[in-house]
């Protein structure tokens, strides 16, 4: 079962220096991105968003809506790309299907008992196979962050396994939720299990507890992926989630991404945002680099 | 990809690896120089004024991007270096040392002030005077420079708690020459406590880097601090002796070179002048097994390339134990994929220039010495500007404690890498130099940390960091690289008498 | 010493007081413009609430004007040190060089305002000269202080150099919330004189002011308001020692009292309510603020714990 021949142990995973890391990602921030690069990063990052509406009280109107906007995020502007895919509830994937229908954006569920996990194996299995049915390409399972703390490895492995299998074609985003995992050490030991378990991408959060996506989590997650690739020449995506509400640090986490893995992974495939508020604020800047003033929210629709 | 790397791919098993070269890349993203303020000469700064020179010459210093010349200033001869000490005797014996202590330490946190208030200035000019990128001398000499003048302000008046028992006194007049790759650091670093400690100063800057030195002495002035108390002799070598061989100085503090250094230690002997010296190094950068690899990897890097290798207490001996070495070396190699050389004005660089033509020479002679004795070269695929004195980061792989870019300071990005096996082998290795000045440690092990700082004949272990320096934190060396220290309370003691 | 919350004068009409102050105003400014007058609050966290209890005391100035201080009660004590419990981990972990320039930032902004603390000791009864020399001594201080704030681990900490293969080192923490029931005949040099260690040790505070010399007190808070000192590090109160001293003592939140004092039942009323939660109490009476020996590193150590760690030297 999983990704490589070999099982996953605890040995596998290295220890990590959370200062050095900050520093690291410190050394990011500095990065000064102008001009064309600052263009061009900020389109890329755009189509690297994972539209996302995960809440209670959605409802097929409201997914209606955003699906529309995911296909057209400011027409008054040419040459904008769409984003990446749309994010929901299993429940709301038929309707997002339907709207989304002739464009190439992909429609994503979160499943298995989000954003808690704390269900009956069977249940997040019916979960899964329900989003899937309903034409889900892809699913973001959240692990078992309690056995996962109690240091029951193997039961977080197992599961993220079986839920691979559930999802037959879709690819499967694992979701460790990093702000429950409290140390950097923890993130890099669920970023292996989930990689050596079968997930095709591995994201940090479900959103829904703060702290969401930081670039520390995000960057030993990306060292995981590197060592991953390096091992057996297999590339993992990577999806921070949550938090990432500016471009200035969307551009941050593309400088991360770029020094770290590279050319490959600079494209919609292999990285993605989870996010709802940055999509306005990509485009604000987009249209102060054409006219040269500061924009106002009111000028860009908040579908 | 090169013909070699093609040809793998063809092959059934093509190997991993990562592509740094066409992703995003950075714009120019220049730093403005449009705000700062510099004569075209600088006299010299003796008792409070402007004086000319007294044989009336002057040199060029440059830009070592541009080739440019920046500005010229004084050549210091031994009738100026007369006039500085007569000035800091005289501003020592009758305002000085008569001041009472916290008002001393008034003028020298002005001093402070002024640097954080004029710090984007002293950025630019720092940077374009000796090469090192904008983002250093902006995040860390500037800032620090600053911190240290605010750091001994504290103590000046606070003395008799530093040293139980003993009621400590000011020395007099000291003689201060500092070197070229930290110039606006290394003159706060050896002004503050002097002063704090109630002495009256005569510095030379280096003749590459002259510039910081002079505007500190704008600020100086700005600052109301009395005249005499700091003068500023610019000028070379001859002016350096000059300084060294004044029989009215009390003390001598130099930091360069561990052959300078010896001579200035044989020509004040039988003088009675008291002395520190801070020299240079080769620091073992040692990376266990269980290390946090990919940070271990960031420190080798910060160790080395920071200010281009420029650093007496760089990382430049790299031992990796050998179950590890692979993978560290393809960590190395795939980080030094994303540096960036050019532009010291570029907010992006990461590598600046070499400090001048005779540096850039002594590097590149290392680099074909280290090709001759079959150490195996490795710099990434960057491109260098085509003007200006650049280097490329540069790894000797396999090398052994024989080589000679094992054993000499580069001073330059040129690093060599050895593998090792046990504690006791590296200790021993790491420990087999003339010199002491720092060393670092990585691994997660707090025992081993303990263990190997006990062991490592250096003045400064840095573990699971590199290159980490604070005012409150004594810096020095063991061995030939220098005595003393400077930084913290320890700082204190080369500018007293202990009575 | 009780102080009461009437003045010793017959209680003063409305109509006398507002005579008094009127008198006041034209002899100082000559002119007919109506003054502002100053509304005098506490400081908590940050801020500047009137006492929850709505009481009053009224002091009477120098130039025979009457102001009204807030009468604090022990539930602004109390809210003082809720607030200065949230502040005091972040505040314990700002590095030494931070605290440093905030607290030589706080004396920059004294010295710009020092015309009004000199003009504010005189009306409580200071002549000029020492008005002057007791503001300039303040300022002084609050430096003296701010140099400590990165320097005093350097001569209270240790490595020790213990017999098994240890590393063996003490360090020092802040101890954590004071309270400061500050001297009564000096005003302001008397309570920068403390508060000003307490706080370049980590910790943070709650000061009871002179009950008579209070002006300066609130002045400072307002000053210290306007620095870079976080809210809820500096809380100052105006009351009476009376009421107060009980609950600035047997709050079990609390980890040290300061006291200044030389009055046996003062003393031993503190002495005993801080054993109710082991609280260290530093207890003394300055004659005279101004000797240099005042000034000293030890008055940071007497709110500091030291903390040793041992770690295995080996492989």
């Amino acid at each position: 079962m999983g990704n490589h021949n070999v099982s996953y142990q605890p040995s596998i995973s290295p220890p990590i220096d959370q200062i050095s890391v900050e520093e690291r990602c410190a050394r990011f921030q500095s990065r000064s991105i102008k001009g064309e690069t600052k263009v061009a990063g900020l389109k890329l990052a755009l189509s690297m968003i994972d539209l996302t509406t995960l809440e209670g009280k959605d409802s097929e109107g409201k997914v209606k809506q955003l699906c529309y906007k995911a296909m057209h995020p400011h027409d008054a502007m040419p040459g904008i790309p769409t984003v990446a895919a749309v994010c929901v509830y299993p429940t709301m994937v038929r309707t997002a299907r339907k709207a989304l229908k002739g464009s190439n954006i992909k429609v994503a569920a979160v499943a298995t008992a989000f954003p808690s996990g704390l269900a009956p194996l069977k249940v997040k299995l019916d979960d899964t196979k329900f989003a899937v049915e309903e034409g889900a390409d892809e699913i973001d399972m959240v692990i078992s962050r309690g056995k996962f703390l109690q240091g029951d490895f193997n039961f977080v492995f197992d599961e993220i396994a079986a839920v691979k299998e559930a999802c037959g074609k879709a690819h499967l985003k694992v979701i460790l939720e990093t702000g429950e995992l409290s140390t950097l050490d923890n993130v890099r030991k669920a970023s292996d299990i989930a990689i050596f378990a079968g997930a095709d991408f591995i994201k940090t959060s479900t959103g829904k507890i703060q702290p969401a996506a930081t670039m520390p989590v995000t960057l030993v997650m990306l060292e995981a992926i590197r060592d991953y690739y390096y091992e057996t020449g297999k590339m993992i995506g990577m999806k921070p989630a949550g938090g990432i509400a500016t471009s200035k640090l969307a551009l941050h986490y593309l400088v991360m991404v770029r020094e770290t893995l590279g050319e490959a992974w600079m494209n919609p495939d292999w990285f993605r945002f989870g996010a709802s508020k940055l999509a306005n604020d990509i485009l604000m800047q987009l249209a102060k680099d054409q006219t040269g003033v500061y924009q106002s929210l009111n000028y860009f629709s908040n579908d | 990809m090169s013909k070699k790397q093609d040809k793998k791919h063809q092959q059934q098993a093509a190997e991993p690896s990562l592509d740094f070269s066409k992703a995003l890349i950075y714009t120019p993203a220049p730093e403005s120089s449009a705000h700062i303020r510099l004569k075209k000469q600088y006299d010299l700064f003796i008792n409070g004024t402007w004086v000319k020179p007294s044989k009336g010459g002057y040199f060029e210093t440059i830009n070592p991007s541009t080739e440019q010349v920046l500005a010229k200033v004084a050549e210091g001869t031994q009738e100026d270096v007369d006039k500085a000490v007569k000035a800091a005797r005289a501003a020592y014996e009758n305002v000085w040392s008569k001041m009472p202590a916290r008002e001393r330490a008034k003028y020298i946190y002005r001093i402070a002030r002024l640097i954080q208030e004029r710090a984007r200035e002293f950025a630019v000019i720092e940077s374009m005077d000796g090469g090192k990128p904008i983002r250093e001398s902006r995040d860390i000499d500037i800032p620090l420079a600053a911190n240290h003048f605010f750091y001994y302000a504290g103590w000046a008046d606070k003395l008799e708690y530093a040293f139980p028992g003993k009621n400590p006194e000011s020395i007099g007049v000291a003689g201060q020459i500092i070197p070229w790759n930290f110039p606006l650091l290394m003159a706060a670093w050896k002004i503050a406590p002097a002063l704090a400690a109630g002495n009256t100063v005569v510095l030379k800057p280096a003749e590459s880097t002259p510039l910081t030195a002079l505007k500190l002495a704008e600020i100086i002035e700005e600052s109301g601090l009395p005249a005499g108390v700091v003068n500023i002799v610019t000028g070379a070598g001859a002016t350096g002796a000059a300084i060294v061989n004044h029989p009215d100085i009390d003390k001598i503090a130099f930091t360069g070179s561990t052959d300078v250094g010896k001579l200035i230690q044989k020509a004040i002997a039988g003088t009675g002048k008291k002395l520190t010296l801070e020299l240079g190094g080769k620091a073992a950068n040692i990376i266990f097994e269980d290390a946090a690899l990919d940070q271990a990897v960031e420190g080798i890097v910060n160790g080395i390339f920071f200010n281009q290798g420029h650093v007496c207490c760089a990382g430049s001996r790299l031992f990796v134990q050998e179950g590890v070495a692979d993978k560290v070396i393809r960590k190395l190699k795939d980080r030094m994929a994303s540096l960036i050389v050019g532009d010291p004005m570029d907010k992006n660089t990461d590598i600046g220039a070499i400090n001048s033509p005779e540096q850039l020479k002594k590097i590149n002679e290392y680099l074909k010495i280290g090709v001759n004795e079959g150490g195996e070269v490795f710099q990434p695929n960057c491109s260098i500007p085509s003007k200006g004195y650049f280097c490329k980061p540069t790894l000797f792989l396999n090398t052994s404690q024989s080589h000679r870019v094992v054993q000499e300071e580069i001073f330059g990005p040129v690093l060599a890498v050895q593998t090792f096996r046990t504690v006791e082998e590296v200790i021993e290795k790491a420990n087999n130099t003339p010199y002491g000045l720092s060393a670092g440690v990585w691994t997660d092990k707090g025992s081993k940390i303990f263990n190997m700082t006990t062991k490592l004949k250096a003045g400064v272990v840095w573990a699971n960091t590199y290159n980490k320096f604070d005012p409150s934190s004594p810096f020095g060396g063991f061995r030939e690289s220098g005595f003393g220290r400077e930084g913290g309370l320890h700082g204190l003691l080369p500018y007293l008498n202990l009575r | 010493m009780a102080s009461t919350s009437t003045p010793k004068k017959p209680t003063a009409k409305k109509t006398d007081v507002a005579q008094n102050n009127g008198q006041a105003e034209k002899k100082q400014t000559g002119s007919s413009r109506i003054k502002v007058q100053k509304t005098y609050k506490i400081f908590i966290n940050g801020q500047f609430p009137r006492t929850e209890s709505g009481r009053y005391y009224p002091l009477t100035l120098s130039d025979s004007s009457i102001v009204n201080l807030c009468l604090s009660s022990r539930k602004d004590i109390r809210n003082a040190v809720v607030a200065a419990r949230e502040a005091q981990e972040k505040w314990a972990a700002r590095a030494g060089l931070n605290k440093s320039q905030i607290l030589y930032r706080l004396a920059e902004m004294l010295e710009t305002r020092s015309s009004q603390f000199i003009e504010e000791l005189q009306l409580m009864g200071a002549t000029k000269e020492s008005a002057i020399k007791e503001t300039e001594t303040a300022i002084d201080r609050l430096i003296y202080y701010a140099g400590w704030c990165d320097k005093f681990n350097a001569i209270f900490s240790s490595v020790n150099p213990v017999s098994s293969s240890h590393f063996n080192f003490s360090s020092n923490e802040p101890t954590g919330v004071v309270t400061i029931v500050a001297a009564e005949e000096s005003g302001l040099l008397g309570l920068i004189s403390v508060m000003a260690p307490v706080i370049a040790g980590g910790n943070t505070c709650v000061v009871l002011a002179s009950e008579s010399k209070a002006l300066g007190a609130v002045t400072l808070a307002e000053v210290i308001a306007t620095s870079d000192i976080p809210a809820g590090v500096v809380n100052i109160l105006t009351g009476t020692r009376k009421e107060l001293l009980a609950h600035m003592a047997n709050h079990m939140d609390v980890n040290a009292i300061y006291l200044h004092s030389n009055k046996a039942e003062e003393i031993k009323e503190v002495e005993t309510l801080s054993a109710l939660n082991v609280k260290r109490a530093r207890i003394e009476f300055v004659s005279n603020w101004f000797e240099p020996k005042e000034e000293n590193p030890y008055r940071i150590q007497d709110f500091i714990e030291v903390k040793t760690t041992w770690h295995p030297i080996g492989i």
